[in-house]
């Protein structure tokens, strides 16, 4: 076959095997909400994941939110400074937190820090056969394994968002208020003056939600999908990183066009 | 005594690549059977089909009177209850101790209350000889120590089939023993019946009522441990005494020698 | 680890979060102040509504009492048709006059209610029939540059 031919057979190689890995990436996704009932009729399991995916990630989401809400209140600041309009810093720190940064932030660092730790996880209790001893041992291991990492992680997620923008929130206060002076009383009444309980708060927590469950999800199928070697289960840690990455910045940016469209 | 195992005529193929092309096995109750042949001969295929984690491409698998292919995901699981199955390296579960690893089962199927289950446990343990490893962590075992938690484990629940994959890879010779020892004791005991995967002849031929020999996808030999050694078959030879050549080749498959080095002729 | 720090360790994070969550509804949030629930709805015509947006506050004398909840176009009058919720426990006097007023030079706009004498009160479905209309500021610039061009002017004819 002559050269151009050969890459674009190459393309179509690659998309119908893009398409195939989604496919079996959905049945898979079903596969784990059909077969929740353990998760739930025992919760002691799903308790023992919430464990690893969210106390273990509250170091990092807090310490994260504490930084980037001083990094706000000092950049605000010296934006709003030249307009004449400090006061208000608490709508322009809470407005970002709780709209964008909070879920989207706390999001990438938990596909990072349990996202990676879980397809590690699977992937080498697959690659040692622990999966397999599971299934013979009459244990489905997709209700037994699989399903209770799925709800804790869809768990977690809004609560470390919501810890998350919480922390950003005070680090904003301590670097405007307790640092530079902005009026304490003008920055949260103008916050709450501006903040939308439905429109703003509300709609960070749904997007923390469907940011949990692609996370997790994408993890789980990684870790689940992983060639049982090594190498296999190293580039599927990677992997879960890097596509949960891309799907929480374009699910933000369908979501965002969904929610504050036409409003402000 | 009947069989409890039995394998009709079965062929099975990973897509275009056969493993097995038609084989006919049995197991029968109360006996230690092996299943020997040289690495990715389709052992352990045979394993899975048994157990019913793949499904043969012609022919039938019978466990216990049922075909194990025509069962549903129920009927299956109700099956692999009555099985137990030693992974190569044990695949023990990594994250729970050695007690909560063989008290798995009894918590997943069984409503005993912890107390039971706690003795239970201890006894399985203490057949292996491992009581005082109960609340170690299986990254705190060495090989053989983990394969006996393994083969305990998959005893827990009183199975009548118990599948060892290699169960003797990796060893050294006194964990070999013991292994071996052990699963002839359990069956003996505990009236199992016993599938052994194995490469390792002389190991196994201490311890097994009867010997498959399978190479390419085919049972070549058959019989008795004792009629195994005093086989004439060249394939049995070379495999039980361990020859480098002779009916299963040393080169793979290739073009001639001098071809492959360009050498001119 | 057991699993009673496991529990613990888990039940505390669960609550850390709640919590977080609540800071954020309560503290951060405007759900303590206005609750669309037990509200009634009065609407309003202006001329020009200038830069009022949906959800902006309704204040009388400076204090939030409801929120705007729509805005449309009338065309027939050619106005501007804005609908406002406004708290339960507030009653206000059927001649109460509405304007749109800014906060601050630059702020944002927001309509401010002046209570008027009338004993029957504006109910739910209501018409706010005094209205003053946003200022707007190229208006406002335009006429202050007219009436001192005209001060010049009237300067020079009383030289």
């Amino acid at each position: 076959m002559i050269a151009p031919l050969r890459l674009v057979a190459n393309l179509g190689r690659h998309t119908l095997e893009a398409v195939a890995r989604i496919g079996v990436a959905t049945r898979f996704f079903l596969a784990t909400l059909l077969r929740s009932g353990t998760a739930f009729r025992r919760f002691g399991l799903t308790i023992r994941e919430i464990y690893f995916a969210g106390v273990l990630s509250l170091i990092i989401i807090l310490v994260s939110g504490l930084f980037v809400g001083m990094v706000l209140g000092l950049q605000g600041f010296e934006t709003l400074q030249t307009y004449g309009s400090e006061s208000a810093l608490g709508v322009l720190v809470a407005l970002s937190l709780v709209r964008e940064l909070g879920p989207v932030v706390a999001a990438l660092l938990f596909a990072s820090r349990a996202g990676s730790a879980i397809t590690a996880e699977i992937g080498l209790m697959k690659a040692t056969e622990q999966l397999a001893a599971m299934e013979m041992m009459a244990v489905d291991p997709v209700a037994r394994v699989v399903a209770p990492r799925f709800w804790a992680g869809v768990l977690s997620m809004p609560l470390l968002a919501a810890l998350f923008s919480a922390m950003g929130i005070f680090g904003g206060y301590l670097v405007g208020v307790v640092l530079i002076g902005v009026d304490e009383g003008s920055f949260w009444s103008q916050m709450q003056a501006q903040v939308d309980f439905e429109e703003d708060i509300l709609n960070g927590v749904i997007k923390s939600v469907v940011f949990g469950v692609a996370v997790t999800a994408i993890a789980l199928f990684e870790g689940y999908d992983a060639p049982p070697t090594a190498e296999g289960v190293s580039r599927a840690t990677t992997r879960t990183v890097v596509t949960s990455s891309l799907v929480i910045l374009a699910l933000d940016f369908v979501l965002t066009a969904f929610m504050f469209r036409g409003v402000g | 005594m009947d069989n409890l195992v039995e394998i009709k005529n079965v062929t099975f193929g990973y897509g275009e690549r056969p493993i097995l092309k038609g084989i006919n096995l049995a197991a029968r109750r109360g006996q230690v059977v092996a299943i020997m042949g040289s690495s990715g001969c389709g052992k352990t295929t045979l394993l899975r089909l048994i157990g019913g984690q793949i499904k043969p491409d012609s022919g039938s698998v019978q466990v216990a009177g049922q075909n194990v292919s025509e069962l549903d995901t129920d009927g299956l699981y109700e099956l692999r209850r009555k099985m137990g199955m030693l992974f190569q390296f044990g695949a023990l579960f990594t994250d729970m101790s050695v007690f909560d690893n063989i008290a798995f089962q009894m918590r997943e199927h069984t409503q005993l209350p912890e107390e039971i289950i706690r003795d239970l446990v201890l006894m399985k343990l203490h057949a292996v000889g491992l009581r005082g490893a109960a609340d170690l962590m299986p990254s705190e075992l060495s090989g053989g120590m983990a394969r006996r938690v393994a083969l305990a484990r998959s005893i827990a629940l009183e199975p009548m089939l118990v599948m060892y994959d290699e169960p003797f890879a990796g060893l050294d010779p006194i964990s070999l023993g013991v292994i071996g020892n052990l699963i002839r004791r359990l069956t003996d005991t505990l009236g199992l019946t016993s599938i052994v995967v194995t490469h390792d002849v002389q190991e196994s031929l201490k311890i097994v009522d009867y010997v498959y020999f399978v190479s390419e996808g085919v049972i070549e030999a058959e019989g008795t441990a004792e009629e195994m050694r005093a086989s004439g078959l060249p394939f049995v030879h070379q495999f039980v005494h361990g020859e480098p050549d002779g009916p299963v080749p040393f080169h793979y498959p290739a073009r001639a020698y001098a071809e492959d080095l360009r050498l001119a002729l | 680890m057991s699993k009673a720090w496991l529990d613990l360790w888990v039940g505390l994070f669960v609550v850390a979060g709640i919590g977080a969550l609540l800071f954020l509804a309560l503290k951060v949030g405007n759900m303590s102040s206005v609750r669309m629930a037990d509200s009634y709805q009065v609407s309003a015509h202006f001329d020009n509504i200038g830069g009022l947006k949906v959800r902006a506050p309704v204040k009388s004398a400076g204090v939030v009492v409801g929120r705007v909840t729509g805005i449309s176009f009338d065309d027939k009058t050619y106005e501007a048709e804005v609908v406002l919720s406004l708290d339960q426990r507030y009653a206000f006097p059927k001649d109460t006059s509405a304007s749109i007023l800014t906060s601050g030079l630059l702020g944002e706009q927001y309509i401010g209610l002046e209570a008027g004498g009338d004993s029957v009160k504006l109910n739910n479905g209501d018409r706010v029939r005094l209205t003053q209309s946003a200022v707007v500021l190229e208006n406002l610039i335009g006429q202050f540059l007219f009436s001192k061009a005209q001060e010049g002017a009237s300067n020079e004819t009383a030289q």
